[in-house]
């Protein structure tokens, strides 16, 4: 883990559906192509929706961590 | 390896494809029930965020959820009148479809959801207008409920069209929803 490099950490713990993907993407809007964003959330229905928002918008979520309540999603901006 | 050659023409030919064929969700939002609407916004609201244009079309009961609780329609007859302190005024005032009990229900419901964190229905209408979601108002439905355009919300961009406008829009959309 600690050779991944974090540009922008997003806290997002207690933010609800569709909040924390709504977020993320225009959070990643704003990033630099290469760039990581770290989002750290309480949903747990965003097990589903960063992987499906990743694929969709074509950016890469390379690493999930999860830390009893609070999930971390590593997504790498790719376009 | 003729077969791989085929596969990744048809694979490049998708591609294209996928990328003219407009990016946009086109919705018609008839219900003016509050878990219908929140539905509605959290779907318009995710698509964008799924990188894809959004237009709701809203018609019907739906209309009276744009009203503007503070203003007021000029000129209105005895119907409009009716109507107007009948239906809902404004998103704060719509009711569930299910378990309203003479607004028990409703007032339980909205409780819970400030407990939980999850967004009212007028904070969902402000995050659309933020995201750009387009909002389209049916003219008929105004017309019929005596609704005045000076008594709706602030709506960037908001704009009142008929049905036509609405098949332009889905035509060239990917998703169409009714809700």
């Amino acid at each position: 883990m600690a050779d991944i490099n974090v540009d922008v950490t997003m806290d997002l713990k207690g933010l609800k559906c569709p909040l924390p993907v709504v977020k993320v993407s225009q959070q990643v809007k704003k990033m630099q192509v290469g760039q990581v964003l770290v989002a750290e959330t309480t949903d747990p229905g965003a097990h589903a929706d960063f992987p499906a928002w990743a694929k969709t918008s074509g950016n890469e979520i390379i690493n999930t961590v999860k830390e009893g309540d609070v999930s971390k999603f590593f997504i790498k901006k790719l376009k | 390896m003729d077969v791989e050659k085929t596969l990744d023409e048809l694979k490049s030919q998708m591609g294209e494809m996928r990328d003219s064929s407009k990016n946009k969700l086109s919705m018609v939002v008839f219900s003016g029930d509050l878990d219908k609407l929140l539905a509605a916004f959290i779907i318009a609201t995710g698509a964008v965020a799924m990188g894809l244009e959004v237009v709701m079309f809203f018609t019907f009961w739906a209309t009276p959820a744009l009203r503007d609780r503070k203003k007021k329609g000029k000129g209105k007859d005895l119907f409009g009148k009716m109507f107007g302190f009948m239906l809902p005024k404004g998103a704060g005032k719509v009711k569930l479809s299910k378990m309203h009990m003479a607004g028990m229900g409703t007032g339980m419901m909205k409780h819970l959801m400030k407990k939980k964190n999850v967004s009212s229905l007028e904070e969902m209408i402000a995050l659309a207008a933020e995201l750009e979601v387009k909002i389209y108002i049916c003219e008929m439905s105004m017309d019929l409920m005596g609704f005045k355009p000076e008594e709706m919300i602030d709506y960037p961009g908001k704009e009142f069209v008929g049905v036509a406008k609405f098949l332009e829009e889905a035509g060239n959309s990917r998703i169409q929803l009714f809700i």
